[in-house]
């Protein structure tokens, strides 16, 4: 990797929008057959730099340099020709036509003005066997998993334009087996010299798949370094800028308070509670005071679990108890009004109202709960979201911004606040940290922590098991759409020993 | 700069003109007679008011990201209720009779309302398909009711609620006033602007937050049929007669027409009941404007069809940047 093969190279780069300097001075550089990472908590200005690199945005300051040559790009379609592709954390493209018609899709192979519907396939499956993928290209894209159509995605942007290819949180709705199959693909195109501009939030990953990593910090470059000479805890504090100690010192609390929830009341108690294809029936006891993890691969039944217990699905057997009385929960807000609370993992789709503002989406559900002919007066609204937005460091500051203008960790304090404040005695989140960074993740998990010291049981949902050892008392295992067993989180409790359980799917 | 910004800033700009317009080709533009205000100008809030309240409701469909393409056929509905019930009646000008037949054909419309409410939020049809097929239906459930027959009324307590006047005003525009007050209090003095905004923009997220987003959904059709049947009866008092196929014909775009020239996106989330009775206001001005300057009758709706066009091309940011970016230097920024 000599300097004079420099494939991209960033200097100086700045940007600055209203009241904000989104990067100051950035300087980036990819080499080809190389995967970088960027790295930074959200609004470091990661995606302000791939929106640079993708024409979405005018640089107002420096140069981008690609195979040295000074380039001006100005608008997608330019980058497209310049030969840098993006691929998104959301797969961008329309799953209801076939893999083939995605690859080519605007670009057709034509003869006489008709699609050569026979090459175009074949084509499409000579792309994608380069991916090492042998998958039928006529079917429709939705036939396959979210891992595949993010390949199609890659084998689509690799064709247009192959010198440099950037993946935004490719992983962040993968499973274990399917990110593999992705790293295998970026390890094969990455040997046949494409440039690889990775983000993800996994600090695991990074490790596992990147070369080198460039650090942004509030807008700023904090440095690049090679992947292997940085340790992880180093990168974290080259991220946040400060030292981790507020993670460390949660490490034994769970331990520290589990005496006292065994002597407390159960707060509820799932009794062969189920729904067919869903959730086959499970046995839960949550006590007040108690975090629960519910671990398990994705598409093992958690988030199906978590949903019965807040009516959002109806059960179809067993029977559900709060406080010792038996409740039908026969739509969220019946659930709502007795004490239970539930932010959804799609934070996008299920949580957030993006276009309404920071303050409306945290009285929401309050408001939901008063029913339409008791508003919240406006000056206890202000108060509210005022203390909310102070106590969960929620920024921008500002309780009337577009909550879809926030990013994906400020987001989901705002729905955290949404909750809090109808103060639930059974807090179910699931996926609370997924795709934020490290920062606000530390801050939730902490949050998690103070609330089930302060009396409050936690259902906590996460596809992280480190994240669910930390924080609980009780971990219910699922796998399969089945709950296979409860672990007490003692101290022989570990990441393997639940692992094994996934796996094995054994109740030893 | 920043008046120019404001969305409802070129349609209120599009509304003066037309109404400086109507000022100098007609003879009258505002003067007493008998006590009451006459001219172009009461012609134009008088004629508007079946469009505003028609428009209200589907502001509120809207809203919730939804369409009601049936309000025209529910005008012809609640028309022939009151024509049929009114034409049956010993003495049509008994005040008591014709306002108690007023609420009958109310109710009627709420219920038309409430089956399209009911085939959205509770079967689950795509609003666009439920009402349309009330919009057909009703048209001939309109025609059941009058025999095939334009029934004609003789009551004066049934024409006055169009062409009457109190307090020097039109009846038909504070029937329009009222109901606009009414539903700005009820949507932003409640929680109820709120929630609909909610379901708007997400229904799924807003079913998770504890709203009960079928109810919502069904109450803002039920609404809309009930300003819709209010609007068929001013249309059928004012010609004093029950009118199935012409009634409240093609006025369903007219009001969509109206809810997005007052900046009300049709996916559905925030509204603006100002924007859309401006809108309301601006679609009737427009068409009493055409006939004023003599814009011969069979080149009307082109003309309409054009100002439309450069109204809706001033709305959008992106154009304006486009044609007039290059000769100012404030440029827009995006944001992040």
């Amino acid at each position: 990797m000599g300097e004079q093969s420099l494939v991209l190279e960033m200097t100086g780069i700045r940007k600055v929008f209203p009241g904000v300097v989104a990067l100051d001075g950035v300087d980036f550089r990819l080499f080809p057959g190389e995967v970088h990472a960027l790295m930074g908590e959200n609004g470091a200005g990661k995606s302000t730099l791939i929106k640079v690199l993708t024409g979405v945005y005018t640089i107002d300051g420096g140069e981008v340099r690609l195979g040295g040559e000074v380039v001006h790009i100005n608008g997608p379609l330019q980058a497209q020709q310049a030969g840098i592709s993006t691929v998104y954390q959301e797969v961008n493209l329309c799953t209801n036509l076939s893999v083939a018609e995605n690859i080519f899709i605007g670009r057709e192979p034509r003869k006489f003005g008709r699609i050569q519907w026979g090459l175009m396939r074949r084509r499409a499956s000579e792309l994608l066997a380069r991916l090492d993928l042998d998958i039928d290209v006529s079917a429709p894209l939705n036939t396959y998993s979210l891992a595949i159509q993010q390949m199609v995605a890659i084998a689509r942007a690799v064709d247009i334009s192959a010198r440099v290819l950037i993946l935004d949180e490719p992983t962040s709705s993968l499973d274990t087996s399917e990110v593999a199959q992705l790293f295998a693909v970026i390890r094969r195109l990455k040997a046949d010299g494409v440039a690889i501009l990775f983000v993800s939030h996994f600090l695991d990953q990074i490790y596992e798949v990147s070369d080198r990593l460039t650090v942004l910090r509030n807008g700023q470059l904090i440095g690049e370094f090679k992947t292997e000479e940085l340790p992880q805890v180093r990168l974290v504090e080259k991220m946040i800028g400060k030292e981790l100690a507020a993670l460390e010192s949660l490490e034994d609390k769970a331990q520290r308070t589990r005496e006292k929830v065994a002597e407390a009341e159960p707060i509820l108690q799932a009794k062969e509670l189920g729904r067919t294809g869903a959730i086959a029936p499970f046995n839960l006891t949550i006590h007040a005071g108690e975090v629960v993890g519910l671990a398990g691969l994705l598409g093992s039944g958690r988030t199906e679990l978590a949903r019965l217990l807040f009516g959002a699905d109806k059960p179809d057997s067993g029977e559900l108890l709060l406080e010792g009385k038996q409740v039908n929960l026969r739509d969220p807000q019946v659930a709502m009004k007795r004490g239970i609370a539930f932010s959804s993992e799609n934070r996008r789709t299920e949580g957030i109202i993006g276009e309404l503002s920071v303050r409306e989406n945290i009285i929401l559900a309050m408001q939901a709960s008063r029913g339409w002919t008791r508003p919240i007066p406006r000056r206890k609204q202000d108060e509210i979201v005022e203390k909310y937005i102070k106590a969960l460091q929620i920024r921008p500051a500002d309780p009337e911004r577009p909550v879809r203008n926030l990013s994906g960790g400020n987001q989901q304090k705002v729905l955290l606040a949404r909750w809090l404040i109808t103060e639930p005695r059974l807090l179910i989140i699931d996926e609370p940290t997924r795709g934020i960074d490290v920062g606000a993740k530390a801050e939730i998990q902490k949050l998690v922590a103070e609330l089930s010291d302060g009396g409050m049981a936690v259902l906590f949902v996460s596809a992280e098991l480190e994240e669910v050892l930390r924080l609980s008392h009780k971990i219910e295992v699922l796998r399969d759409r089945r709950l296979v067993e409860e672990l007490e989180n003692t101290s022989d409790v570990d990441a393997d020993r639940i692992m094994q359980t996934i796996a094995s799917g054994a109740t030893s | 700069m920043t008046i120019l910004k404001n969305r409802l800033f070129w349609p209120a700009a599009i509304l003066v003109a037309l109404l400086i317009v109507n000022a100098f080709t007609s003879n009258q533009f505002v003067t007493v007679r008998d006590g009451h205000l006459f001219g172009s100008l009461i012609d134009i809030l008088r004629g508007s008011a079946p469009l505003v309240l028609v428009a209200l409701g589907m502001t509120l469909v809207i809203a919730t990201g939804g369409i009601d393409l049936s309000v025209g056929s529910v005008m012809a509905i609640s028309g022939a209720v009151a024509c049929l019930l009114i034409s049956d009646l010993g003495n049509q000008n008994s005040v008591g009779s014709v306002l108690l037949i007023i609420v009958i054909a109310i109710a009627v419309s709420l219920l038309a309302g409430l089956w399209n409410g009911a085939l959205v939020a509770l079967v689950g049809i795509q609003p666009i398909i439920a009402t349309l097929i009330l919009m057909v239906a009703g048209r001939g459930i309109a025609q059941l009711i009058t025999d095939g027959q334009i029934i004609n009324v003789q009551s004066g307590p049934y024409a006055t609620i169009a062409t009457g006047f109190f307090l020097a005003l039109p009846v038909a525009f504070l029937i329009a006033v009222a109901a606009v007050v009414l539903i700005t209090l009820l949507t932003r003095r409640t929680a109820l602007g709120l929630l609909l905004e909610s379901v708007g923009g997400s229904p799924t997220a807003s079913r998770l937050a504890g709203i009960r987003s079928r109810r919502i959904t069904t109450m803002v059709y039920v609404v809309s049929g009930g300003f819709a049947g209010l609007a068929g009866l001013i249309y059928s008092a004012n010609i004093k007669s029950a009118d199935s196929i012409s009634a409240g014909n093609l006025i369903e775009l007219d009001a969509i027409l109206a809810v997005v020239i007052g900046g009300t996106a049709l996916i559905g989330g925030r509204f603006s009941i100002a924007g859309t009775v401006l809108g309301a206001v601006l679609i009737q001005a427009l068409g009493v404007t055409v006939v004023a300057v003599g814009v011969p009758p069979e080149a009307t709706l082109l003309f309409k069809a054009v100002v439309v066009v450069a109204l809706c091309l001033s709305q959008s940011a992106a154009f304006r940047e486009k044609v007039f970016g290059r000769f100012t230097s404030t440029r827009t920024e995006a944001i992040a």
